[in-house]
């Protein structure tokens, strides 16, 4: 694997480890939030807080799509599930989401008819194959996703099927971005911008980050070293008292996004005036919902959705982290009550979540030795 | 889910230039090359695969990284690859 050597180098680490330090300034302290699920992930796994100066925090942000899904759309999603003739599919990740009355995994074991699809073009196949079944998409994700989604749309209609439709929960990550800078909780001071969303829509979107709010974004790819040299990019700008978006993930990250992508969701979706984010409550223009041409692939106008807003459950610290206010183990039922088998929350559930993969790999960081020292 | 997978270009299908076969760490499986209709693929090329769509052509390098970062991931991954053996595109 000599290809994999430059991403991992620990010669190269040490070095940008250095360099970002020589960009601290004296008495400052740095929060930069990596948005993505997927950074997290990387960030926990590597123990890349181990190379940061004291002065840098890295704070865990909304991006992870089972994460943010709140238990109103779970318990309407299993509402769906429970009509008449219906098979409801859903991807792997959401099938352990608790609503509730228990998770989708729960309601199969119970006899509902739900099934775990790899793609939703796996779902129009169960469908052409059970012509005489309703089969409902349970459709999540931010613009990894939706283009897929979108894309299955359309192929439903241009092959006419009329037994298969979507529960649209797809969410869209800037207006994510904006009620966290809009919050009074939290001053960052730059974004680790997210790799494969931004591949569907590229870097323009978030332009308004570096011009309105004066922080410097960086769009970072997912080994170690892009994490730590979108850092470094970060800290130059924040010396330099600079606020720019930068793609760092341009091997993979085209400027513009995927015109081809953007245009398939488009046309077959349109934005919700607003949507539940577990978390981060009500936020306007910040999801997607299918558009009245299409709307016989709807499952929210072909059935009747109980649309009941839940409270998550009081123990549950979900909201907090995912703003980023809480680290994982500050929540009070962390890795005691909630824990990957028996998740209470939504970032215990996906392994994207924070507090799945802070769990996972167990780190004691220096925040954490820190603050064990002194209580 | 949101796992970028990435797969090597082996054919397209012949009545259905929007679908290609794929080799994913072994595993060879049809997705769907759709929004990647200004790339002309070729077999041979890479591309990073979200549920069953290739969403960005990649080179070798970045093919090589992105799976040793999978693999490194463990359990997501291989939960990600037994979905994918499942998965009948066509």
């Amino acid at each position: 694997m000599r290809f994999v050597d430059e991403f991992r180098d620990a010669e190269k680490a040490r070095a940008l480890s250095a360099r970002i330090t020589a960009l601290c300034e004296p008495g400052r302290q740095y929060k930069l939030m990596e948005v993505c699920g997927g950074h997290t992930h990387t960030i926990y796994k590597h123990g890349l807080e181990d190379y940061l100066p004291e002065q840098i925090t890295l704070v865990h942000g909304p991006g992870c799509p089972v994460c943010v899904i709140p238990m109103g759309r779970v318990d309407d999603a299993m509402a769906l599930a429970s009509e008449p003739d219906v098979i409801m599919t859903s991807f792997g990740d959401m099938m352990r989401v608790p609503g509730s009355n228990g998770s989708f995994f729960d309601a199969k074991a119970r006899g509902t008819d739900i099934r775990m699809v790899y793609s939703p073009l796996d779902s129009l196949k169960i469908a052409r194959q059970n012509t005489d079944k309703r089969v409902v998409f349970m459709a999540i994700g931010f613009e990894t996703t939706a283009p897929s989604t979108a894309m299955t749309v359309l192929r439903a209609a241009a092959e006419g099927l009329d037994n298969f439709s979507i529960f649209c929960n797809h969410v869209t990550i800037i207006p994510a971005i904006k009620a966290i800078l809009d919050s009074p909780d939290l001053r960052l001071d730059g974004f680790i911008g997210p790799g494969h969303v931004s591949t569907v829509i590229g870097c323009r979107p978030y332009e308004f980050i570096a011009r309105d709010y004066g922080k410097p974004v960086v769009v970072a790819g997912f080994e170690p070293l892009d994490i730590l040299q979108s850092i470094y990019l970060l800290m130059l700008q924040l010396s330099r008292g600079e606020a720019a978006v930068e793609n760092q993930y341009s091997r993979v990250v085209p400027w513009d996004g995927n015109a081809v992508a953007l245009r398939a969701i488009g046309q077959t979706m349109e934005l919700r005036p607003y949507f539940e984010w577990r978390g981060l409550g009500f936020i306007s223009h910040s999801a997607l919902k299918v558009r009245a041409e299409y709307e016989r692939f709807d499952a929210e106008k072909l059935f009747s959705v109980p649309g009941v807003r839940v409270a998550d459950p009081k123990a549950c610290q979900c909201g907090e982290v995912l703003k980023g206010v809480l680290k994982p183990w500050e929540c009070k039922v962390f890795g005691t009550a909630c824990t990957p088998e028996t998740p209470i929350g939504t970032c215990m559930v996906s392994p994207e979540g924070a507090c799945a993969a802070y769990y996972n790999y167990g780190r004691l960081t220096r925040h954490r030795v820190k603050e064990a020292s002194a209580s | 889910m949101c796992l970028g997978i990435p797969g090597e270009v082996i054919e397209f299908l012949p009545d259905q230039p929007d679908l290609a076969r794929v080799s994913v760490s072994g595993v060879k499986r049809v997705i769907n090359v759709g929004l990647l209709a200004g790339e002309q693929l070729q077999p041979g090329d890479w591309v990073l695969i979200h549920v069953g769509f290739a969403l960005s052509k990649i080179d070798e390098a970045e093919a090589a990284a992105a799976l040793e970062f999978l693999e490194g991931i463990g359990q997501a991954y291989e939960d990600e690859l037994a979905a994918l053996a499942e998965s009948r595109i066509e």
